[in-house]
């Protein structure tokens, strides 16, 4: 059941706010023990408008696994707060049930044997039927994509973003706005953004040369919608050119620019909006912190930190909604708009749980005819995992497949030490499951790829570390990536979350020698997904597969080479 | 193997530029301050800079001033081994007391404006603006 505590914060801040949830309804159907379609979706249609959010879909058109993280630390004024709490905190604090299909869709432990028991998550085709069980309730709803979603697959790779877009299309969405779609370059971006048959939006997408407002993509788009005068601002991800290649679209720039948003509420405002509505790849604090900056705004839907959260955060007068990633959840907002102003608000994290929600046929086939060109490419088994061993990404520190992207590179590069980016997309694989190709490609795939094999000195890992750190465990939002630390292989270190940035790292080692790292030194050191143009090497799914072919069989070993402080 | 040279080249440079962290304020700022106040307080308010929070290249990041009323605005990259940038001076018949330029940050700094109001008073306004390699976005 909902904590009286939430409901309570909730309500408080808007008294016309009615029942936060039906999330409570998961920790009751446990103990009935069944799950179907009808109650994953059950919802007392309210107010006179509806929100349909997804994000960070990563082009996961099929049902996957995916394995919430177990370390995500929130540092400064964010420490214990949402989505800064895991595991058995996070379930505790919103009153879900140990083994619970909540459980298991929001939290990492027991995670393998729960997989078994409630299968996996996510496939367009039954998002597509959630959606259109919403638009039955509200046929005008509006279907908001957060980005994120023309990247990560090996078909979305081989097609350039189209066969997600073909599969998105058919859902109908009324506006999306954008993050690693831009790393396939501003010609395709262009391409596609103009075939487009809804709106892209972002309000700090700027032409980078004039600093002025893109002219392909729009502030913002009003819609009329149960009688209301809707505003949907987008805000695509901040950091773009970056936290990824900026030398792929440097016609593009990007940043916070909070007054520019403050500007466009005003705008909307003035021009009539009864709501404001953001559709952000910000990162949930950053948005946060903008929603306690920017006056005016409704509701935020956050997008680009992958965080699940079954209820609202209120920052003053603004909900900011977190609605998971690779097409795990849907949102539904359901809002009360009278007399030019929100009075209510009713909301639920729909899991898209992948045995229980039956597909779309339609979309299916459509699904299906994306993939039928490459369907031996994608279903060809490359190994599988030990009966123990658990492949999974997500977390501040190395993941266990991070762990073997990083061997990978070690032994197929011949390196004393590998860096992998730490990117929040990429499914999990149980234990006993066959690796294909297509698994490894969702956790590898982009369009600069390119494994080099380089040296750097003891010194300048240092900065690299304390550099990245600093994007992640600064304790002001606005100067956060959004990413997990870099995952590092053959190296351990110390890190204290709590210091300013070229303090935060120390113990650096060798793990092959025990040696501690000397900043003069050099070492070989292979990684991927450099930002630089004109990196070389061999694409980064070529060394992971060559290198589980010869596994055959992979194992998993804890990973103690990071000891984290301040935490 | 495919040791890429321009791969190296391109991480040292990177290196050189970010071994500090972040630039210790210079001493030549703050006197440049002292002369254009004359050691005056400085107040708040009334002064807006507008500056990225990390910039997307620093050799070149976008910023722009506004202070209405004002007949001067300084603006001083703190860190930089020359920290001065610009000095803007509205006269009488200005229609706007605002500006927008670019500035290279040789690293991780605070920008700092400072504006002249007409009654002879200072404000400031500063920005920390960051330098990083980047590269690990989600």
């Amino acid at each position: 059941m909902i904590s009286r505590r939430d409901f309570l914060q909730v309500s408080m801040a808007a008294s016309a706010l009615v029942g936060a949830s039906g999330f409570g309804n998961w920790s009751r159907l446990a103990a009935q023990q069944a799950l179907t379609q009808d109650q994953l979706l059950e919802f007392d249609t309210f107010g006179n408008l509806t929100l349909i959010h997804i994000t960070d879909i990563h082009a996961q058109l099929m049902p996957i696994y995916f394995r919430e993280p177990e370390v995500n630390l929130g540092i400064g004024a964010a420490k214990g707060q949402m989505p800064h709490v895991t595991g058995a905190d996070f379930r505790r604090f919103y009153g879900i049930e140990d083994g619970s299909p909540s459980a298991y869709a929001l939290t990492y432990n027991d995670f393998s044997s729960l997989a078994r028991a409630y299968g996996r998550v996510g496939g367009m085709d039954r998002v597509a039927t959630v959606v259109n069980a919403i638009r039955a309730d509200r046929p005008d709803a509006l279907l908001l994509d957060g980005g994120d979603t023309w990247h990560g697959s090996y078909t979305c790779f081989h097609t350039e973003g189209q066969d997600v877009v073909n599969v998105m299309n058919a859902l109908k969405p009324d506006a999306m706005t954008f993050h690693w779609e831009f790393t396939l370059g501003t010609d395709r971006v262009t391409e596609l953004v103009e075939s487009l048959p809804f709106a892209s939006l972002g309000q700090n997408i700027f032409d980078a040369e004039w600093d002025e407002p893109s002219e392909l993509f729009k502030p913002y788009k009003f819609f009329e919608r149960g009688g209301v005068k809707v505003a949907v601002i987008g805000q695509a991800f901040p950091y773009m050119p970056i936290a990824n290649p900026g030398w792929m679209f440097p016609e593009f720039s990007f940043g916070i620019r909070e007054e520019n948003m403050q500007a466009m509420v005003d705008e909307v405002r003035a021009e009539g909006a009864e709501v404001v509505v953001v559709l952000s790849h910000n990162g949930f604090d950053v948005d946060k912190k903008m929603a306690g900056r920017v006056t005016g705004i409704d509701v935020i839907l956050s997008g680009h930190t992958h965080d699940a959260l079954p209820e609202p955060v209120l920052v003053e007068q603004t909900y900011v909604i977190a609605s998971g990633s690779n097409g795990k959840f849907v949102s539904r907002v359901d809002l009360d708009i009278r007399d030019g102003r929100m009075m209510g608000l009713k909301h639920k994290l729909i899991p898209i749980f992948s045995d229980v929600i039956a597909p779309d046929p339609q979309v299916t086939a459509l699904i299906n005819a994306q993939r039928e060109p490459h369907v031996d490419q994608l279903r060809e088994v490359i190994g599988r995992t030990a009966d123990d061993a658990l492949l999974y990404r997500r977390g501040n520190f190395n993941g266990t497949w991070d762990d073997l992207i990083c061997d990978a590179l070690i032994s197929e590069r011949d390196a004393d030490i590998a860096m992998s980016p730490g990117v929040r997309w990429g499914p999990s694989i149980l234990p006993g499951q066959e690796i294909t190709r297509e698994d490894i490609w969702n956790v590898t795939s982009m369009s600069y790829g390119a494994a080099y094999r380089t040296e750097m000195t003891g010194e300048f890992l240092h900065v690299v570390l304390e550099d990245v750190g600093d994007n992640l465990f600064n304790p002001d939002p606005y100067y956060q990536q959004g990413g997990d630390m870099v995952r590092v292989g053959g190296l351990g270190y110390r890190i204290d979350v709590t210091k300013p940035q070229g303090e935060r790292i120390s113990d650096m080692t060798l793990l092959k020698t025990g040696e501690k790292i000397d900043p003069a030194k050099n070492y070989v050191v292979a990684g991927w997904a450099s930002v630089n143009e004109g990196t070389e090497g061999p694409q980064i799914w070529d060394v992971v597969e060559n290198h589980i072919r010869k596994l055959g069989t992979v194992n998993v070993t804890p990973n103690t080479s990071v000891e984290v402080v301040g935490a | 193997m495919d040791f890429s040279r321009r791969d190296t080249l391109g991480l040292a440079l990177g290196a050189a530029a970010l071994t500090v962290l972040p630039f210790r304020v210079n001493a030549a700022a703050e006197d440049r301050i002292a002369e254009f106040t004359g050691g005056a307080d400085m107040g708040e308010g009334g002064l807006t800079l507008t500056a990225p929070e990390i910039a997307e290249n620093g050799n070149t990041v976008p910023i722009e001033v506004s202070a209405p009323g004002a007949t001067a605005i300084l603006v001083l990259a703190m860190g930089n081994p020359t920290p001065g940038v610009a000095q803007f001076n509205f006269g009488p018949l200005a229609a706007a007391q605002s500006a927008s330029t670019r500035i290279r940050l040789a690293g991780t700094q605070d920008v700092v404006a400072i504006a002249k109001m007409a009654d002879g008073s200072f404000v400031k306004a500063s920005s920390t603006v960051k330098v990083t390699i980047g590269g690990c976005g989600g």
